[in-house]
């Protein structure tokens, strides 16, 4: 015991402090937890589908049904155009990257809301909470991505028009793009929420809205040039473009425009992880 | 003694009333309104503050200091609202202070907190490595403890069973294995936490002890004197979140418990009670000339006068108020509730006083706690707890047995005088 007084002083491992400047993102403190984070994810992966009786084979339905009705409806009924692709194939492609990112923002979106109970007991890096979250859905969209790789190739087999291309080797960074986009969006509106409860509301339908502002059902070479802009402000936009030139061999993104989408998301991420740090110190005061 | 926490000037403020209004269309209505030079729409009632949407602060701790030196057991004790659990809050990293700082070596765990983050779909031994995680222990941490932790328990071989299927009993349990097996430097128990389950608290004050022995440092916030003065060497004493008095527990404890009865005799009127439709003011023990009586006899009558602040709207509310009388051992001995009819409403004014009357005390003598409590349309709207010492009766001891033969207290371990009498079937006898 005599020894620790010589080096007291240093000795601290936590100080707390009233507010920590708005660029410490505190990421070490994340790594330690990151068993938590592993954990979190295999909680929620075996709670999902725990009492049912087609467990994860849910994961595959739910795109394949919202294909097919696609198909139907905006395929068969409405015939909008597909850029000469397979109807099924385009839409499944829309759908899953799309599933994805909206389930990334769904979620993390009620971070605070959802566990405030916990939140307000124990401390732990409160960032763990959607960052295993996101982590968790990357497992479902790989079982949905397997099972459009099966009609990608039947589909090539049968000599439809799908080029696939080198840009396929970009996946990783698509799905990266959904993540940061999905957590930045959700980290934003759950701190938010925390004030306003009317979020939780819009976050609903909101994310439908967006879906129909992303060429998810309509290819982006419908939209006349002047306003693709437009399209290109949305950093969905260039993940399902990206998806489908990778894959199908069909894009009209040009390059400058996937640019922007990569930046307009790394500042929604950025601007969700200060905004959820400022929150985290305090929402329990106000929740 | 090396410090093992150090709090520097500690305070932390708090917003009463609303600041916002919890929908982004009410901020903006009032936003608008404000821009015209008209009232605010949503300024709460009663609050007499216009136009800033009423938001008033509260200091629910101002101004902190203290160290507390590794391996000791330190009290906290104080009113309630004297920001006891704020402190804790703050140290456990809930919420962050306004001012101040908090320096902590090693890791700090709350003791009461146990089975947070439990999911009931989960195994016991899936739970066990989640609940580790979420208290600060790594993986391979639990994996070290785990045995011990699953003997701790003494859940055996149901570990693998998910615990939505567990008693509550093995689920308490398994809990609070895990709790136990984390090792903090810093234990934080907060006493008022721990409601009903009084094995479940005996627990909890042997493995304070055992941890203190171990030369880690513990948190002990508690309503409980006894407790206190048994277990802590130093208290702390908070009131209206300033330490008010700071030393051995011999010392605190009994001035403690001498200011808690006095106390009635002040008025209670801090700021944030202000806008209650109704509070409690000051809740006194009286004799008969209305006078303050310190201490009440066992078995004797008691007369408790509570003076009341309340609004006007009250009257066409659905009102009720009670007093429970309890002590450490038994929280809830009785109670006297009271509904008020058409008429006691009539009555109400804007201050005012109640009177509760009890011809006979059913209690022992020793330090009790009266919590008095107003409900409107179903709400707590105020609780006031306070202090009453009951004094041995001289006058039902000494008394004639044929008068008062059967209100005889029959040693500590009774709580209560019962009204009670034996006989023998004389004709059997015979």
């Amino acid at each position: 015991m005599e020894n620790i007084e010589g080096q007291e002083g240093e000795a601290w491992t936590t100080i707390i402090r009233p507010q920590h400047p708005w660029y410490q993102f505190e990421l070490g403190e994340l790594w330690k937890y990151r068993d938590l984070i592993q954990l979190f994810v295999r909680r929620d992966m075996i709670a999902q589908y725990k009492q049912t009786i087609l467990g994860p084979l849910w994961f595959i339905l739910q795109p394949l049904f919202t294909t097919l009705v696609f198909t139907v409806i905006f395929g068969k009924i409405a015939k909008i155009p597909t850029d000469g692709l397979p109807q099924f194939l385009f839409y499944l492609a829309g759908t899953i990257c799309w599933g994805y990112f909206a389930e990334c923002l769904n979620q993390t979106s009620q971070t605070f809301l959802a566990n405030a109970g916990i939140f307000g007991k124990v401390y732990f890096p409160r960032l763990t909470v959607p960052i295993s979250k996101v982590i968790s859905y990357i497992f479902k969209f790989i079982i949905q991505f397997a099972m459009f790789v099966v009609f990608l190739v039947y589909y090539y087999w049968q000599g439809a028009p799908v080029h696939p291309n080198l840009g396929v080797l970009a996946l990783p960074l698509i799905v990266i793009q959904m993540a940061f986009l999905g957590i930045g969006c959700g980290l934003i509106v759950s701190s938010l929420t925390t004030k306003y409860r009317d979020l939780v509301l819009v976050v609903g339908f909101g994310v439908q809205l967006w879906m129909f502002a992303t060429p998810v059902v309509y290819p982006l070479s419908q939209i006349p040039e002047k306003y693709r802009i437009f399209f290109a402000l949305n950093p969905m936009t260039s993940v399902v473009e990206g998806f489908r030139t990778a894959f199908l061999g069909s894009g009209s993104l040009s390059a400058p425009y996937y640019l922007l989408g990569v930046l307009i998301t790394l500042v929604i991420c950025f601007v969700g992880i200060v905004l959820f740090n400022r929150i985290e110190k305090t929402f329990v005061d106000t929740i | 003694m090396a410090t093992a926490l150090q709090i520097e000037n500690l305070a932390k403020e708090y917003r009463l009333g609303s600041i916002g209004h919890g929908a982004l269309y009410m901020d903006l209505k009032s936003w608008w309104c404000r821009l015209r030079g008209k009232e605010d729409p949503n300024t709460p009632l009663y609050t007499g503050v216009r136009g800033n949407g009423g938001a008033r602060t509260f200091w629910a701790l101002k101004g902190v200091s203290l160290s507390a030196e590794q391996g000791k057991v330190l009290g906290i004790i104080g009113r309630n609202g004297a920001g006891k659990s704020t402190l804790l809050k703050i140290i456990s990293r809930i919420t962050a202070p306004t001012i101040g700082e908090v320096k902590i070596k090693g890791r700090v765990a709350s003791l009461l907190e146990v089975g947070t983050g439990f999911h009931p779909e989960l195994t016991g031994a899936e739970n066990v490595f989640l609940n580790g995680a979420i208290l600060g222990m790594t993986k391979a941490e639990v994996k070290s403890k785990f045995d011990e932790i699953v003997d701790f328990s003494g859940v055996g071989r149901f570990i693998g069973t998910p615990v939505k299927r567990y008693s509550s009993g093995m689920y308490v349990r398994l809990a609070f294995a895990v709790g136990a097996h984390l090792e903090p430097e810093i234990l934080l128990v907060d006493e008022v936490l721990a409601v009903g389950d009084a094995g479940f608290q005996k627990k909890c004050l042997g493995k304070m002890d055992e941890v203190s022995r171990e030369g880690r440092t513990v948190l002990f916030v508690s309503h409980n004197l006894d407790a206190v003065s048994t277990l802590c060497d130093r208290v702390i004493w908070l009131d209206e979140g300033q330490i008010f008095l700071d030393g051995p527990a011999q010392e605190v404890a009994p001035a403690y418990l001498d200011a808690m009865l006095k106390q009635g005799t002040a008025d209670r009127a801090p700021a944030r009670l202000q806008g209650k439709m109704f509070y409690f003011k000051k809740i006194l023990p009286v004799d008969a000339q209305g006078e303050f009586l310190p201490q009440v006899k066992s078995g004797g009558p008691l007369t408790l006068k509570l003076d009341y602040v309340c609004r006007p709207e009250v009257k066409s509310e659905n009102i009720w108020m009670t007093v429970v009388f309890g002590n450490n051992r038994v929280s809830q001995a009785f109670s006297c509730p009271f509904e008020f009819a058409a008429a006691d409403k009539a009555g109400l004014r804007e201050e005012g006083s109640f009177t509760l009357t009890l011809p006979f005390l059913p209690l022992v003598p020793g330090v009790y706690e009266v919590r008095c409590a107003v409900f409107i349309n179903g709400l707590k709207v105020d609780r006031f707890p306070t202090l009453l010492r009951v004094e041995e009766n001289v006058n039902l001891q000494e008394s004639d047995a044929s008068q008062v033969p059967h209100h005889k207290p029959l040693g500590q371990d009774n709580l209560f005088l019962v009204d009670y009498r034996w006989s023998l079937d004389q004709d059997r006898q015979g």
